[in-house]
């Protein structure tokens, strides 16, 4: 009896499926529960750290790796709008926006105006 | 004769307080935002490149909400690799928000489970970082106040709208968005400018520079495991730094 559905089409849709479980359930780990659950004390220690290491640990390879190798060339617009933003942040503490459009506003000079990497 | 008009409800709480946190927490993610709605347009783009059919990349726009794991996962699906090799990955470049949700539980685990389980899916990676820095602590017994409520939401839902949209966006206007400005550093300045204000004392930023040296190293490892090491060293190295400068 031939399948309503060939398995190459179905399995696609199963990827998204997947994908939508997979992120439902990551997010709500330690919510799902409806005890309190019990974490292990190292867990609860070292916990505070975790979420801006997350985010930097993200964004380091972005910033500094081309390819997985260090830029050999220093004129790279990535490391210039990064080190923009850091001046911003650390002129007024605190402000998203603001770094996050100067960090912006420089990388579109230096590639568009200037042409770098 | 009964009345059939359906008994009114509204569609905001009629608290003020919480109205005017909702005002206030959109506000607030409105830069950030500028980051997720970049991740949404790179992420909606490469969905209508990677060959996939037009309707499975709206199901994933609009159910999937992940621009990590979306964009590492394109590339298998269309290739056609084995479904738990997708789920292994994004399950991996999820990871971070399993660590994220003790931290929800301190703020919501007095809500009802439904409740928990919607609020966790809105808490993208911006949510998390604005939230604590305007309420550095929970209510008692994880019941959020009124005001925690209605930021959160306006937090989430802003951030939000601006990924469905920028998300949409990029896949009906594909040929049309100029990815090669550097569209994706935007979404990167984003993160770290959400970052920087995290570093709030000496033992995190010692655990945060170990774990930024260590995603660097393991940066090559496959499905996202570099982010995973750096988490698991800003534990080893954050228990270390507090036991030394943050005696309890």
């Amino acid at each position: 009896m031939p399948l309503p559905f060939a398995a190459e089409n179905l399995l696609p849709w199963l990827a998204v499926l997947a994908l939508v479980l997979v992120t439902v359930l990551t997010r709500s780990f330690f919510l799902l529960p409806h005890g309190e659950p019990r974490l292990p004390g190292w867990l609860r220690q070292g916990l505070r750290h975790a979420p801006v290491a997350a985010l930097l640990a993200m964004v380091m390879p972005e910033i500094f790796l081309n390819q997985g190798h260090l830029p050999a060339d220093w004129r790279d617009a990535r490391l210039a709008a990064v080190a923009a933003a850091l001046l911003y942040h650390w002129a007024r503490r605190g402000d998203v926006t603001g770094t996050i459009l100067t960090g912006t506003a420089t990388l579109l000079v230096l590639r568009l105006g200037l042409g770098w990497a | 004769m009964p009345s059939l008009s359906l008994p009114r409800r509204r569609l905001l709480p009629a608290d003020a307080a919480w109205r005017s946190a909702f005002a206030r927490g959109g506000r607030d993610i409105a830069g950030a935002a500028l980051g997720t709605v970049a991740m949404g347009l790179v992420t909606g783009v490469a969905m209508r490149n990677s060959g996939l059919g037009l309707e499975l990349v709206l199901a994933m726009s609009l159910l999937v909400f992940a621009s990590a794991s979306q964009l590492a996962c394109l590339p298998l699906i269309a290739v056609g690799a084995p479904l738990w090799i997708i789920a292994a990955t994004a399950g991996v470049l999820n990871l971070r928000f399993v660590v994220f949700s003790v931290h929800w539980r301190r703020y919501f685990g007095g809500h009802g489970r439904g409740r928990r389980m919607l609020l966790s899916y809105l808490a993208g990676d911006p949510i998390y970082a604005r939230f604590v820095q305007r309420f550095p602590q929970p209510a008692p017994g994880g019941c959020a106040t009124p005001e925690q409520q209605g930021y959160f939401l306006g937090l989430a839902l802003t951030n939000w709208a601006a990924w469905q949209a920028a998300s949409l966006a990029g896949i009906f206007l594909a040929d049309a968005i100029p990815t090669a400005w550097g569209l994706r550093f935007v979404g990167v300045l984003a993160l770290l400018a959400l970052a920087l204000p995290m570093l709030v004392d000496r033992a995190v930023r010692c655990s945060a520079a170990a774990a930024a040296v260590v995603a660097l190293a393991t940066a090559s490892w496959p499905m996202g495991l570099n982010v995973v090491m750096a988490i698991a060293t800003a534990f080893a190295v954050g228990i270390w730094a507090d036991r030394r400068w943050n005696q309890a």
